[in-house]
């Protein structure tokens, strides 16, 4: 008889962190992004998508909130905004 | 799983529990997504180990194992002789990984063995400078004078008496191909060293610098740039040695003074106020500035 | 073929002939001359294997933890420190569920430190989730490392086995043994074909932290297999008697048992002697017998319970002792049987201490007076003081 011994990759998809954040959230400006790519490298939740100018996003199901991809830009064209509302 | 792509692009994907702004879960997807699919992770207990893998699910897409707190770097040692034997090892990569407490202090036998049976593996020293996930106890790569609380600030105390362990220097005295000191600080610089050092057959070592909003005391937003200012204070100098030898430094033309990095701190908070202390710890800067050659031109 | 061997030259030659691809153990005694034998074989090219010098017993377990969990056979053995240190690990690796197999070269613990045998090391891992095999001889020995691993690695069990042999009087010890050929072995035990393994193509996720919400759970299921082996384990022994034709791996061996009066428990070598003293009162008319436990772990309480039921008085051999209780196994043989039967247990043997055919004759009479207690046999009172003395 076996009981939980392992799990599938990525399984922790299931857990959706994005209801951790409380007073701030991501928006990204999309204007002046030059693609350096830096917000999805440190990204701690990695839940940053986006492969070209003006077209990076965060995925609000994960992201905790954290700011550091807005500290990062290089270009400030990611602000923090209030958390509240929809985006 | 779910359907959006950044699932598809890490090896270490979103859904764990680190705190925001974790510098070990930024530092631990640098690592493995420069490793990418054909890489098995063995992990020592830790914050890492806990935040990614409870059950049933799971943050890594690589094949990943843990066993215990001390015998990370002794399970990839298994790893490797398996591959060894399956034919394996020249297309699958091992790493093993784990906290500055399941490095530098329990785990330092195992890691000892591990680097000196010359094992083809890539171990990883996410160093956040005490036991973090039993809350914030002080390891022996705790730094001089911060809060833990085992060795807390008080009347008779201003927080950890004793110096950080030189991790990095006991990995190289055995004359390993590569070890190396990175940081959060310079995300580049971590995937650089990381696939340099995945491009060597043999032993290989890096620690990286990862601050700990909930241990240090910090905003979680600012965990890159008190990343940054512990390297362009000299505090925790980027270095990188081979077979033994010191080889680059990441130089310092103009370093920082240590308040600057002090200052965004809880966990140094008490020596603000304490000129006396504060002189110490920029002598501790000073002194690696120094023995590493930080500022020199050459 | 019957060759006279070194207990462990014939221990590391069974090894060996389950083909482990990984072996890891860290040098302590009377553990020594298996992992010699091994490191020779695999130095002469007889045996393709990666051997893993480490630098403790922990790393050792850790080594084979690792190795087996990539699919990989693995060998560890060790001894009493060394199984100590490894302590962590042997939960750990039976809470992964990976079938290594090591043999522990039974020897007292420390303090005082001391080389010689008792069973006191792996005794006190009883409760690890391994499967626990005692070895009377060094034939057994052999046998019960063949099946160990056929049985540990059943997809349907998936548990580590630990194959007990007593340190010296088997590791040391010359005997005739009948030893199998590759050939048979290798028809007998297949290629391990684990369920579950680090895989690269079908990767997993390994050794999670299983809250209260999952965790009770696994050890239930571990504890359903240890049931479930109860009935595997003499499987694979009727299966190891039709290839090799020999009994050796069963729960328990009856010995002249059938009528008698006083029947000694007991686990490992000292059986043996135990065997000879039977047969000598035997030939005097006592009516005198043995139940011998082979796998103590999972415990086969039910099968104990039917070899000893006509026995009116049973004494039961300890080489090892639960300070501030009894010996182990009394504990377990009183748990096992009805409450009228009449139980003595004998703690003797430890650190080494010769049990000789006049301790076993002693405590065979000694099970008709000292029921439902267990004493120390032997002991040299003169070394014995109220008050610190040096």
């Amino acid at each position: 008889m076996f009981s939980v011994l392992a799990a599938i990759p990525k399984s922790s998809s299931r857990n959706r962190t994005g209801s951790w954040r409380s007073l701030v959230k991501p928006h990204y400006l999309q204007k002046e992004c030059i693609n350096c790519g830096l917000c999805k490298m440190i990204c701690p939740e990695g839940c940053i998508e986006g492969t070209e100018k003006n077209q990076y996003s965060a995925d609000l199901d994960y992201c905790k909130g954290c700011g550091l991809c807005a500290d990062i830009c290089p270009k400030k064209d990611i602000e923090m905004v209030s958390n509240q509302g929809t985006e | 799983m779910s359907e959006r792509g950044h699932f598809e692009e890490h090896c270490f994907v979103s859904g764990h529990t680190a705190c925001a702004g974790c510098g070990q879960s930024m530092a631990a997807r640098l690592v493995a997504d420069v490793a990418g699919k054909n890489t098995i992770v063995t992990n020592a207990t830790g914050c890492l180990e806990v935040f990614s893998t409870l059950a049933p699910q799971t943050a890594w897409g690589t094949p990943w194992i843990h066993s215990l707190f001390e015998n990370a770097a002794a399970v990839a040692s298994g790893v490797e002789a398996a591959l060894i034997h399956l034919g394996k090892l020249d297309s699958i990569r091992v790493i093993s990984q784990g906290g500055d407490g399941g490095t530098a202090d329990i785990g330092l036998q195992a890691l000892s063995g591990m680097l000196e049976r010359g094992h083809d593996i890539l171990y990883v020293c996410y160093d956040n400078e005490a036991y973090m996930n039993t809350g914030i106890q002080r390891s022996g790569l705790t730094p001089f004078d911060a809060h833990t609380t085992t060795s807390p600030r008080g009347t008779h105390s201003s927080g950890n008496p004793k110096q950080k362990k030189p991790l990095v220097e006991i990995c190289a005295a055995h004359h390993i191909p590569y070890a190396a000191t990175a940081s959060v600080g310079n995300p580049r610089d971590v995937q650089t060293k990381v696939k340099k050092a995945l491009d060597i057959r043999g032993p290989k070592f890096i620690q990286i610098h990862v601050p700990c909003p909930l241990g240090w005391g910090s905003e979680p937003v600012d965990t890159i740039k008190i990343a940054k200012l512990a390297v362009a204070t000299g505090l925790f100098p980027l270095v990188e040695y081979e077979y033994g030898r010191l080889l680059r430094v990441t130089k310092l033309p103009s370093p920082k003074p240590v308040e600057e990095y002090l200052k965004l701190q809880g966990r140094f908070k008490h020596l603000l106020k304490n000129a006396a202390e504060l002189k110490k710890v920029q002598e501790v800067a000073q002194k690696n500035i120094e023995y590493y050659g930080l500022n020199s031109k050459a | 073929m019957k060759q006279f061997l070194e207990g462990s030259w014939a221990f590391a030659d069974a090894a060996k002939l389950c083909r482990p691809g990984v072996i890891s153990a860290y040098p302590i005694t009377p553990q020594t001359h298996i992992v010699e034998h091994l490191a020779q074989f695999v130095a002469n090219g007889e045996l393709n294997a990666q051997t893993i010098n480490v630098e403790s017993e922990h790393s050792a377990a850790s080594v084979v933890l690792g190795s087996q969990a990539c699919g990989v056979r693995s060998f560890t053995c060790t001894s009493s420190q060394g199984l100590m240190l490894m302590a962590e690990v042997v939960f750990n690796i039976a809470g992964m569920r990976m079938p290594i197999l090591m043999i522990c070269a039974n020897r007292a613990l420390s303090a005082p430190i001391n080389i010689w045998n008792d069973q006191q090391d792996s005794v006190s891992l009883r409760d690890s989730g391994w499967i626990q095999m005692y070895a009377e001889n060094n034939q057994e020995a052999v046998d019960l490392v063949i099946a160990g691993y056929k049985i540990g690695e059943k997809p349907r069990v998936m548990l580590p086995v630990m194959v007990c042999v007593d340190g010296f009087i088997l590791t040391h010890g010359m005997e005739v043994v009948d030893m199998p050929t590759q050939e048979e072995v290798d028809q007998f035990l297949p290629p391990y074909n684990p369920p579950y393994k680090l895989d690269v193509e079908k990767p997993l996720s390994l050794g999670l932290l299983g809250g209260p919400d999952v965790y009770i759970e696994t050890r239930y299921a571990i504890q359903k297999t240890m049931e479930d082996v109860l009935t595997i384990l003499p499987e694979v022994g009727d299966e190891f008697k039709k290839k090799f034709g020999r009994e050796s791996v069963r729960l328990i061996e009856e010995y002249r048992l059938d009528d008698a009066e006083v029947a000694l428990v007991a686990m490992g070598s000292v059986c043996g002697t135990i065997k000879d003293v039977i047969d000598e009162l035997r030939q005097k008319g006592q009516k005198v017998g043995l139940l011998k436990i082979v796998t103590y772990r999972p415990f086969p309480e039910a099968a104990v319970n039917k070899a000893l039921a006509k026995v009116p008085y049973v004494g039961v051999v300890d080489k090892n002792i639960s300070l501030g209780a009894t010996g182990a196994l009394y504990t377990e043989i009183k748990a096992a049987c009805s409450h009228d039967k009449k139980i003595s247990g004998f703690v003797m043997g430890l650190g080494g201490r010769d049990i000789t055919k006049n301790s076993i004759e002693s405590v065979f009479s000694q099970s008709k007076e000292k029921v439902n207690s267990c004493t120390f046999v032997d002991l040299h009172n003169d070394l014995l003081w109220e008050e610190f003395r040096v």
